[in-house]
């Protein structure tokens, strides 16, 4: 009997240590999903669309959604794909390399083949889907782009003329602007330090038009490194701006939502971010300086650079993955209803541009929004981010210590050895 | 009871179900993770055999020597601040505030029994430079000196979690080393001071030698503590600024579970054991000599 008991006590504690099958993970006859604290434009979108376009889905698989915290939403990732246990739908991880194990491991659909036999193949624009799979270096599709975003400087249209200023073309001109901002008494930029890569953004921008739009694909294939002279510069371009306090007091403590309030409080002039701000900028409740008081300025040319100004830094945001374990019918039926209906959901609701096609177009969207959909039809070419081609370590190196180019605390060659370091490792 | 503790099937059944336990969560994981020392990769991609090359990998990497150097650091620092000011006060408990010292315990101690990740909140808080000012730099600019960015400069990071942990500990090694105190007899305290010693004196011929025993521990307890230290760091400045209060603890979870580098994170994690018992053998043999002494 004694034999029993601690048998029985061993087996406890056995399934204890086991995977975790309820909680983020997927179970039959609920559709879960795992987001990202930080976004609540995705689960809005969701929650809205199962009250109305997807409520037979939503009844026959309710959905479950489930968050984590941005900076360690990676790490959750792999820890879930590790013990198997990813939520039917999550946000994809925001390193490729990441996304690529999962692809190489069978954790994630083919969505591909699935939309294919779905018969809604067609409701994701080209555009969209060449940029997720050149981002993977996959010739499949593998998660869906629930945004389509360029990014660039959104600025404060009165305080620029308040003071003066036209939006910069040139990185002269910008750094021009912040001198004058800065000594009106303005906080010339608003960035997420905390956060480190809305700066690290800066910085791959920057390359992409001083060394052209292959340059980081160069550093990825190891024809060259970051600590050139040539990569160096871009990266003391940009903590010459941390340096002169362009940022803003202790910007090694702002996060992304702090910056966001900076922006739309009117703290700050320029603030640099992808088109998913639009959701915010959109929202009366947080945008106090009025969605027609802001204006986007692209990235600006670099003198003599190889890039130019209409090579728009575009993503997929955080595009949502589906988990292969658990998929069926249910998952299959969200999915079809989702690629059919989140693109005029998310631009209705949030004013959120997507990468799905659109079925019914609203008549009237702001002016933000129509910027954005202007400026992704007329640009020729687009340019990934900083980091898109750097492995985990080289990221996380990269973002952790981003903070410190905008505080002036660590210096761009110092920065570009960090990096290349990481990145070496592997 | 003799009888019950002769009985092997008592016996087995007593400790049984305790051994399996700590086998489980604790043997078991030890294990394997010594066995990710020889191997590559995670579980989403699979192991592959690679030799020592993760030990070579440590001690070429300039992240982990940086990490060690935080972690010696902090912990030497940590420890004498954590067990003087601990000693300090049981002093101030024995001597001086005797029979009364009990509500002034309670308080000090207080700090110990809350969670380390409140803690942290609240020293963010205290601390904070933007986006709203926090009380210190309040302070400071009522005093007309500008907000100082405590969590953006490393020299500056790093003395606030050491404030933190004092803060924190101070009053458990207060209590312990009170304890040790308590033991010293009193009529030899009452025979040094007939013999004239009184004051510092006292002190280090008398209570620093008889208390040397509770010391020890304290030095153990404290530097096994603090050259592990984790939770606080993750909860006040998650490693940084840039990686400047990054210890091996945080590197080895980050590489393990960040980077997606099992055997690395596991060799970080040997190392780390070792440090802990090459710390401690040195506390031994140092001290080894003047318990003997005593």
């Amino acid at each position: 009997m004694p034999l029993v008991a601690v048998f029985g006590a061993g087996a406890l504690l056995l399934t204890a240590c086991g995977p975790a099958g309820g909680g983020s993970g997927a179970a039959s006859g609920t559709f879960t999903y795992l987001g990202q604290t930080e976004n609540t434009t995705i689960i809005g979108t969701l929650n809205a669309l199962a009250k109305d376009q997807c409520a037979a889905e939503e009844k026959a698989a309710p959905l479950t959604a489930d968050k984590s915290a941005g900076p360690q939403f990676d790490q959750k990732l792999q820890l879930l794909a590790g013990q198997d246990a990813l939520s039917n739908m999550s946000m994809a991880a925001g390193t490729p390399s990441l996304m690529q194990q999962f692809i190489d491991a069978d954790q994630v659909v083919d969505l591909s083949a699935e939309l294919e036999e779905l018969g809604v193949a067609d409701k994701i624009l080209p555009a969209a889907e060449s940029t997720i799979k050149a981002l993977y270096g996959e010739d499949k599709l593998y998660s869906l782009p629930t945004e389509f975003n360029i990014e660039g400087f959104w600025y404060n249209k009165a305080i620029l003329a308040d003071n003066g200023i036209e939006a910069p073309a040139t990185w002269d001109d910008l750094v021009e602007a912040a001198a004058t901002l800065d000594g009106a008494g303005v906080q010339p930029f608003s960035a997420a330090g905390k956060d480190g890569w809305p700066i690290t953004r800066l910085v791959g921008d920057y390359i992409a038009r001083d060394l052209g739009p292959d340059a980081l694909r160069a550093v990825a294939d190891g024809d060259a490194k970051l600590t050139d002279p040539e990569y160096v510069k871009a990266a003391d371009a940009v903590a010459a701006l941390g340096e002169a306090g362009y940022f803003g007091e202790a910007i090694g403590s702002i996060d992304y939502n702090a910056a966001i309030n900076e922006f739309l409080t009117g703290k700050s002039a320029f603030f640099y971010m992808g088109s998913w701000a639009l959701a915010n900028f959109n929202d009366e409740a947080q945008n106090t300086i009025g969605a027609d008081n802001i204006g986007f300025a692209p990235f600006p040319d670099v003198e003599g650079g190889k890039g130019s100004i209409d090579q728009v830094p575009a993503n997929v945001g955080v595009p949502v993955m589906f988990a292969q374990k658990d998929f069926g019918d249910d998952q299959a039926a969200w999915l079809k209803c989702i690629v059919s209906n989140y693109g005029d959901a998310v631009l209705n609701e949030s004013g959120v541009v997507s990468g799905f096609a659109l079925d019914n177009p609203p008549a009237d969207l702001p002016e933000t929004t129509q910027i954005v959909q202007q400026q992704i039809q007329d640009a020729p070419s687009s340019i990934l981010w900083f980091e898109a081609l750097f492995t985990s370590k080289g990221t996380s190196v990269s973002q952790t210590n981003g903070g410190g180019l905008a505080s002036g605390s660590i210096s761009g060659a110092d920065f570009m050895k960090l990096v290349q370091a990481a990145n070496d490792e592997g | 009871m003799e009888r019950v503790l002769g009985d092997k099937r008592a016996i087995l059944i007593l400790l049984g179900p305790a051994l399996l336990v700590y086998s489980l969560i604790m043997l078991v994981p030890i294990v394997w993770s010594l066995g990710y020392t020889v191997l590559d990769g995670n579980p989403i991609v699979g192991f592959t055999f690679n030799g020592f090359d993760n030990f070579i990998k440590f001690f070429q990497d300039p992240a982990a020597w940086s990490a060690i150097w935080f972690t010696v650091r902090f912990a030497v620092v940590m420890t004498v601040l954590q067990v003087g000011a601990g000693f300090g006060l049981s002093l101030l408990y024995v001597f001086w505030l005797k029979r009364s010292s009990s509500a002034i315990r309670t308080i000090i101690f207080f700090p110990i029994v809350l969670p380390t990740v409140a803690v942290a909140l609240l020293f963010q808080r205290l601390f904070e430079a933007a986006p709203t000012t926090g009380p210190v730099n309040s302070f400071l600019n009522l005093l007309g000196i500008d907000s100082v960015d405590w969590f953006g400069t490393p020299a500056a990071s790093f003395w606030i979690l050491l404030l933190m942990g004092l803060w924190q500990s101070m009053g458990f090694y207060g209590v312990l080393l009170y304890a040790g105190l308590l033991d010293i007899p009193e009529e030899m305290l009452e025979s040094a001071r007939l013999d004239g010693a009184g004051g510092w004196k006292l002190i280090r011929t008398i209570v620093l030698p008889l208390s040397l025993p509770v010391l020890l521990s304290s030095l153990i307890f404290s530097i096994n503590g603090t050259l592990k230290v984790f939770d606080s760091v993750v909860a006040l400045t998650n490693g940084g600024p840039g990686n400047a209060t990054t210890p091996l603890t945080v590197y080895m979870f980050q590489t393990s579970f960040t980077y997606g580098q099992y055997g690395y994170g596991s060799t970080i994690a040997l190392m780390l054991t070792i440090l802990c018992l090459i710390f401690t053998i040195f506390i031994f043999r140092s001290t080894r000599r003047d318990v003997t002494k005593s």
